[in-house]
């Protein structure tokens, strides 16, 4: 069976020689110091591949991946949270957050109306505290909309 | 009788209206931070910095808030210990050992009280000891170069991983994926970018408030939502609470004992509260006569631990603010704090910022009575907020997460930021790569590599100058030590393997 810690390894490995392309492009200035914006990059990036091997040659038994269907929750989950950071701005705080928190809610505890009301429970309470009791400087709604 | 004047400056500071209700916030949510299971210590603060940020607290007042919730995360830990099998926190893993069973003996109410006082005396102690110590480290910390920092850095990362994971590989990649991250951006000494590529959100660098929420509390969500929320405490029930005096008086050793043990491990950079409360248990069951007694409900077998994890947290604050090195994930995540508020901690800190210092101890002293009030006569209050549902408690904490990351920085791109560390959070995680060494990484990067290269300066590039002092060589031999020892002391001290069967017994 194919271990995770082997593809993890694999990709560090890979994640690690761009890094360390990506280091030998820095410039330096003729001004700098005797060891430069590069070195410790390159320290980094070899060490990296040291434990990469490690994990390639030597890797831990496999924890317990979820299987397809807790894998596309997890998909949407991340959908939803990345969707979230996009939303926020333009559309206020209060729509969004509703409907992140309740589908999160309802991804965990899948009833329908609960989900819901935490959805919207959640917003409006967390509009009031930190809007009105902590003051910090929160949008509601879409700009121009009152 | 410096410290007597300097504690009474302190106390002046702390003492305000104003800083002592602070205080009594912090503790109160930070016991329920620590009781909440899948809410450690390391996110509730990490959740907490952002939004005093964001209220425009002053140092004083955000260090006062933020270290009662890390000391009332420490109480907290042990309730959900006790009455569900489920460690609040990882520090009080050891106190489901006897506290679980006590509690199915129908004394809970005794245990409650035993590890709320234990946890007092080792917080309340370690504190004092913090307060007779640092300043004495912090004379030491000013005989350290750019070479002895370099090497004190190496040290905690060693150790660090060392300690706080079972594959060195593995906490190595760890801190220097950390380190990694921490180079991007503008390099300090040239004006240079580095691995920007040319994208301008990343000039700055990446905020380490984004990478610590997203790496401890937004993980948290993928966790749950794969595992659908079994670990919430539904239907607790705890009968009336009385003192148990003659047990109290029967584990004042054990709770003695505790507090010395988890403040040397506190003090080691790398080792943490969890190690404290281990070390502190494991001495405890080893020197009873009666060895049979722990793991069934044996009152000692609660105090020790709990004392053992709450001085720890108290000695961990020592490196941290002497030396500006923490020693877990927690104090990792106050040198967060401190850095945002532009307070560089060091020696330095302790002559030019002393009311930050003993305002701080100061408080913390009084947060430990507060904590003691709050988690002894009051522990039913915190027993039903255990039985917040997880659809509503998870929704809840990654929407503050959100919150506090979108009023730090107002901008998409760091949000999508966290959540991309959430996921690296999650697959660090499943592949049991401890995420503590990442932070550590990010936050002291760029520092480790500014006193690596002004080392070099001084030496003129070479090398041998980062071994020509005793204080560095002896920190380097500490640190491959601290590296390699674990890999043999493993097979004596077995972690103890995290309890499975919680709800179903």
């Amino acid at each position: 069976m194919i271990k995770a810690d082997r593809i993890f390894g694999l990709v560090m490995i890979l994640v690690a020689l761009g890094y360390l392309f990506s280091a030998t492009q820095i410039q330096t200035s003729f001004l700098s110091d005797p060891v430069g914006p590069r070195v410790f990059p390159y320290l980094i990036g070899v060490t990296v591949i040291l434990c990469s091997v490690v994990l390639v040659l030597r890797p831990d038994a496999n924890a317990d991946w979820p299987g397809l269907s807790t894998l596309l929750q997890l998909a949407i989950a991340l959908a939803v949270l990345i969707g979230y950071s996009t939303a926020v701005r333009p559309l206020g705080f209060i729509i969004p957050t509703a409907i992140a928190a309740g589908v999160l809610s309802y991804q965990i505890n899948p009833k329908p109306v609960t989900a819901a009301a935490t959805g919207v429970g959640l917003s409006v309470g967390l509009f009031v505290l930190f809007k009105m009791i902590l003051g910090l400087g929160l949008q509601g709604f879409p700009r121009g909309w009152f | 009788m410096d410290i007597l004047s300097n504690l009474a400056m302190g106390f002046g500071v702390a003492l305000s209206p104003w800083t002592l209700m602070l205080a009594v916030i912090g503790c109160f949510i930070g016991t329920i931070v620590g009781a909440l299971p899948g809410l450690g210590p390391s996110n509730g603060v990490a959740l907490l910095i952002p939004i005093s940020f964001s209220m425009g607290l002053d140092a004083i007042s955000a260090l006062v808030l933020l270290t009662s919730v890390y000391y009332g995360a420490m109480y907290g830990g042990r309730i959900s210990s006790i009455l569900l099998n489920i460690p609040g926190d990882e520090p009080a893993m050891m106190t489901t050992l006897d506290g679980y069973p006590m509690a199915k003996q129908g004394r809970a109410g005794d245990a409650l009280v035993i590890s709320g006082v234990a946890s007092f005396v080792g917080a309340f102690l370690a504190t004092i000891g913090l307060m007779l110590l640092a300043p004495l480290l912090s004379r030491v910390a000013y005989q350290f170069g750019p070479a002895e920092y370099f090497a004190l850095y190496l040290l905690a990362f060693c150790t660090l991983g060392g300690i706080g994971s079972n594959n060195q590989a593995k906490s190595a990649l760890a801190a220097v994926m950390g380190l990694g991250i921490a180079m991007i951006g503008l390099d300090k000494t040239t004006g240079m970018p580095r691995f920007t590529f040319g994208e301008l959100h990343l000039m700055d660098g990446i905020d380490f408030l984004v990478a610590i929420v997203g790496l401890f509390a937004v993980s948290e969500v993928f966790f749950f939502i794969e595992s659908h929320g079994k670990n919430s405490a539904i239907g607790v029930v705890l009968d009336k609470v009385r003192v148990p005096w003659r047990e109290l008086k029967r584990t004042s050793g054990a709770m003695l004992r505790g507090t010395g043990i988890g403040f040397v491990a506190g003090i080691l950079p790398g080792a943490g509260a969890s190690l404290g409360s281990f070390l502190a248990y494991v001495a405890e069951a080893s020197v009873a006569k009666d060895k049979k007694a722990f793991g069934k409900g044996e009152p000692r077998g609660v105090a020790a631990p709990e004392a053992g994890n709450n001085a720890a947290a108290g000695g961990a604050l020592i490196p941290m603010l002497t030396l500006g090195v923490p020693g877990s994930g927690t104090t990792a995540v106050l040198l967060a704090l401190l850095l945002t508020l532009n307070i560089t901690p060091g020696p330095t800190l302790f002559t030019e910022r002393p009311e930050v210092v003993w305002g701080l101890i100061a408080s913390l002293l009084i947060a430990n009575i507060v904590l003691l009030v709050m988690n002894v006569p009051m522990v039913k209050v915190f027993v039903k907020v255990l039985s917040v549902p997880s659809h509503v408690l998870l929704p809840g904490v990654t929407m503050v997460a959100f919150v506090g990351i979108y009023s730090l920085t107002g901008s998409a791109f760091d949000m999508q930021l966290m959540v991309a560390f959430g996921v690296l959070g999650y697959v660090c995680r499943k592949l049991d790569i401890p995420t503590v060494p990442i932070i550590l990484g990010i936050l002291l990067g760029n520092a480790m590599e500014d006193n690596l290269r002004r080392a070099m300066v001084l030496s003129n590039g070479d090398w041998v100058y980062l071994f020509s002092s005793p204080i560095s060589i002896g920190l380097w031999i500490a640190a491959i030590l601290g590296f390699l020892a674990p890999m043999f002391l493993r097979r004596f001290l077995k972690r103890p393997e995290a309890p499975q069967d919680a709800i179903e017994d």
